[in-house]
């Protein structure tokens, strides 16, 4: 009885539950303007057991947050709860984390056991139980026949697995932390290892950040996806959610390949105006007042029609499942995304918009 | 204008690093070399560079042998993974750098310098020094110096692969624009498929030294002449799996699902290669068949969906349009669409020429 409980008790404690409350972070001693911080007002509630994705575009400020969360760096401004605990004035060890570098920081000279087994030796825990470990996330990760190898003689990729294993064989991390690790992986590779991740997320449960640039590994791996940018949070949301409806201009024109149609259009009595036309939208136009107003629509809505607005034919690429067509009306270029079986006309044609997905920015954010 | 490799062959120490090879690029053309790390795409360029010399073979430009003419002597630029640019000169010395040592004049060198730079949107930064740009600016510079030249060949080794994904996807929109109206050959190596689709031209698929295949673009992805070019250009990875063809009736190996086509091949054992984006949950084309799959994984990128399942011995990738959700070791059903099945023979040999 006593026992089962004492699990229970260590089972609770490595469960973490991650609050960034109002950070904020300056690389300078004085600030002048908003453009003075790498990160501002960051309020993040991540649930324990979660897939989680920072995604934006270099200098966003996603490695300075992650930084913050690991304790490399401390904030200017807020605080870092761990379960609700203060961990600001913490540093990394202190934090029991884990963290996965863009690349492979592996011991040469020791074999891939001994690799997978380095954190837990530091811990102090016995032969059996590292080695069932190691031989456990081995298995995972398809490191079974090379356990025994150099780990020197390995490919980019298969060192990279191993970093992955070292940071996923402590069960006693409070979160495992992923910076842009699948860049020096070769394109059908990244196939295996993010699927593999997400496969681990799911068989182990423990806490996830994936920090990346890149759309579709952080849209397949998490499940809640942080899109940055210059220092701010634009939207947090599920991928459907930032795919269906971005809130920012920025998430439209990051999140999609290509991204979202954005062009400037004017907002009279509630209704969009477009190259003299109203376009049609279920979001309610009621607010005002914006120095810069503009319509929005992903290419995958756009499509050919009898009437609509007039526009040129500018030029059509076939990436084999699908059509990416130019084409240019006098507010500016607008792209579409048709199966590659579509007949494409050339030269004049004339577009819609699916009513559902068009909608209306006000000075970048949605208006709604 | 051309450029001929003849039988070249490269080799270090006992390992071979290009197996012979025979290639003959055309006057505005965009060729791609497209395989994984370690295929031969560098030591290619470096050979058409004079950079590098073949341990056999010759290397033809036009109508003249330019084996071990060296670099100094080709008109050729390069422009490498790395952003390489004179950190103490400012953006327009960068891009004006080929041209000095040329004697040409110093108005004229303004006005191209101008041009290129307003052609790489890098007009408002000609007096800024490299390292106050970013990656993709610093990428811009390096792309224009090459370009600011008259040169007969252009070599651009993986460009893209150090930018951000929206970068990437922005200058590999560009590029082709910026050689639409040039007298020059230009060759672009890359590990990405999507990277060549979007290029377009002509491809050269290579895997281990050798080159697969070479040909339009378009043409290399539907018409594979074999399954390892058909592996090399296929994002997410290509579905293979062993069938038997017994009249009119074809069946997977080890596994009951069996559909019916018409076309013209004898009866035996075949190897059939499916395109994940023709295997979805829903229907797709007038002649499909159905297939069922344990979930392993399902991935979600907002407009599509990635399932990842299971069916005996058969590991595939599935892509569908949309939102399609599936739990972990859900029993699920999909749909292949038959008429964009690849058929290769033992030899791995693409039997359905379309």
């Amino acid at each position: 009885m006593n026992f089962y409980i004492l699990i229970k008790i260590t089972d609770w404690l490595i469960m973490a539950k991650i609050t960034l409350k109002n950070l904020s972070h300056s690389y300078l001693t004085k600030q002048n303007n908003e453009l003075d911080w790498a990160l501002r007002g960051v309020d993040i509630d991540w649930k324990d057991g979660g897939a989680y994705a920072l995604l934006g575009p270099s200098g966003c400020g996603k490695t300075t947050l992650l930084n913050i969360i690991s304790g490399l760096l401390k904030p200017t401004k807020g605080e870092v709860l761990f379960n609700d605990k203060d961990v600001t004035a913490l540093n990394p060890v202190e934090r029991d984390i884990a963290q996965i570098f863009q690349f492979p920081v592996i011991y040469d000279t020791m074999t891939v056991y001994d690799n997978l087994a380095f954190p837990l030796k530091n811990r102090g825990l016995s032969g059996t139980e590292i080695d069932t470990k190691v031989k456990e996330i081995g298995e995972m990760l398809e490191l079974t026949s090379t356990l025994n190898n150099k780990a020197s003689g390995l490919t980019a990729d298969g060192k990279q697995k191993i970093s992955l294993g070292r940071g996923l064989v402590r069960s006693d991390v409070n979160v495992i932390m992923f910076d842009e690790p699948l860049t020096v992986i070769d394109p059908h590779l990244k196939w295996v290892l993010r699927s593999k991740l997400k496969e681990l997320h799911q068989k182990i449960n423990r806490t996830m950040i994936y920090v990346t640039h890149d759309q579709i590994e952080a849209l397949t791996f998490a499940d809640q996806v942080v899109v940055m940018h210059e220092g701010q949070i634009v939207q947090t949301g599920t991928p459907v959610e930032l795919f269906e409806k971005p809130k920012h201009t920025f998430v439209g024109h990051f999140i999609g390949s290509p991204g979202m149609n954005i062009l400037p259009c004017e907002i009279k009595n509630e209704q969009i105006n477009f190259e003299g036309k109203i376009l049609p939208t279920n979001t309610s136009l009621k607010k005002s007042n914006f120095k810069k107003t503009q319509v929005g629509i992903r290419p995958e809505f756009v499509n050919f029609s009898s009437d609509g607005i007039a526009v040129k034919v500018k030029r059509v690429s076939d990436t084999g499942r699908h059509k990416v067509i130019d084409t240019e009306c006098n507010s500016g270029s607008i792209k579409i995304l048709a199966s590659s079986s579509t007949q494409i006309p050339s030269g004049s044609a004339h577009i819609t918009f699916d009513k559902k997905y068009t909608y209306a920015y006000g000075d970048n954010w949605i208006i709604e | 204008m051309s450029l001929e490799l003849k039988n070249i062959e490269k080799k270090v120490g006992i390992e071979t690093h290009i197996h012979s090879t025979n290639l003959k690029l055309e006057k505005n053309t965009i060729n791609v070399l497209l395989g994984s790390t370690l295929a031969g795409k560098t030591t290619l360029m470096q050979i058409m560079a004079g950079l590098d010399k073949p341990t056999s073979g010759e290397i033809w430009f036009n109508s003249e042998n330019v084996t071990g003419k060296e670099v100094q002597k080709r008109n050729c630029s390069m422009v490498y993974q790395q952003f390489i640019n004179y950190p103490n000169f400012t953006v327009f010395e960068n891009i004006a750098s080929p041209l000095k040592i040329t004697g040409i004049k110093s108005d004229e060198i303004k006005e191209r310098v101008g041009k290129v730079a307003d052609l790489l949107k890098l007009s408002s930064m000609l007096d800024k020094k490299p390292d106050e740009l970013s990656g993709g600016q610093q990428q811009r510079t390096a792309l224009a110096r090459a370009l600011v030249k008259d040169s007969d060949l252009i070599l651009l080794d993986e460009p893209l692969a150090n930018l951000d994904f929206k970068l990437r996807e922005e200058l590999r929109e560009e590029l082709p624009k910026l050689f639409e109206d040039r007298d020059c050959i230009v060759v672009y190596a890359t590990t990405e498929p999507l990277d060549a689709l979007m290029i377009g031209g002509n491809t050269a698929t290579l895997l281990e030294g050798k080159v697969i295949q070479y040909g339009k673009t378009l043409d290399v992805y539907s018409k594979p002449e074999n399954l390892t070019s058909a592996k090399v250009f296929s994002d997410p990875p290509m579905n293979i799996a062993e069938i038997v063809k017994t009249g009119d009736t074809f069946k997977l190996t080890n596994n009951n699902v069996q559909w019916k086509s018409n076309i013209q091949i004898k009866d035996g054992k075949y190897k059939i290669g499916i395109r994940p984006h023709n295997i979805t949950t829903y229907k797709e084309g007038n002649n499909s068949v159905e297939i069922n799959g344990k979930v392993l994984i399902s991935e979600l990128s907002g407009s599509e969906s990635l399932i990842h399942f299971t069916n005996g011995n058969l590991n595939w990738v599935s892509l569908s349009n949309g939102i399609q959700q599936k739990n972990i070791g859900e029993d699920t059903k999909l749909h292949m669409n038959v008429n964009e099945f690849l058929y290769f023979d033992q030899n791995n040999r693409l039997v359905n020429h379309g």
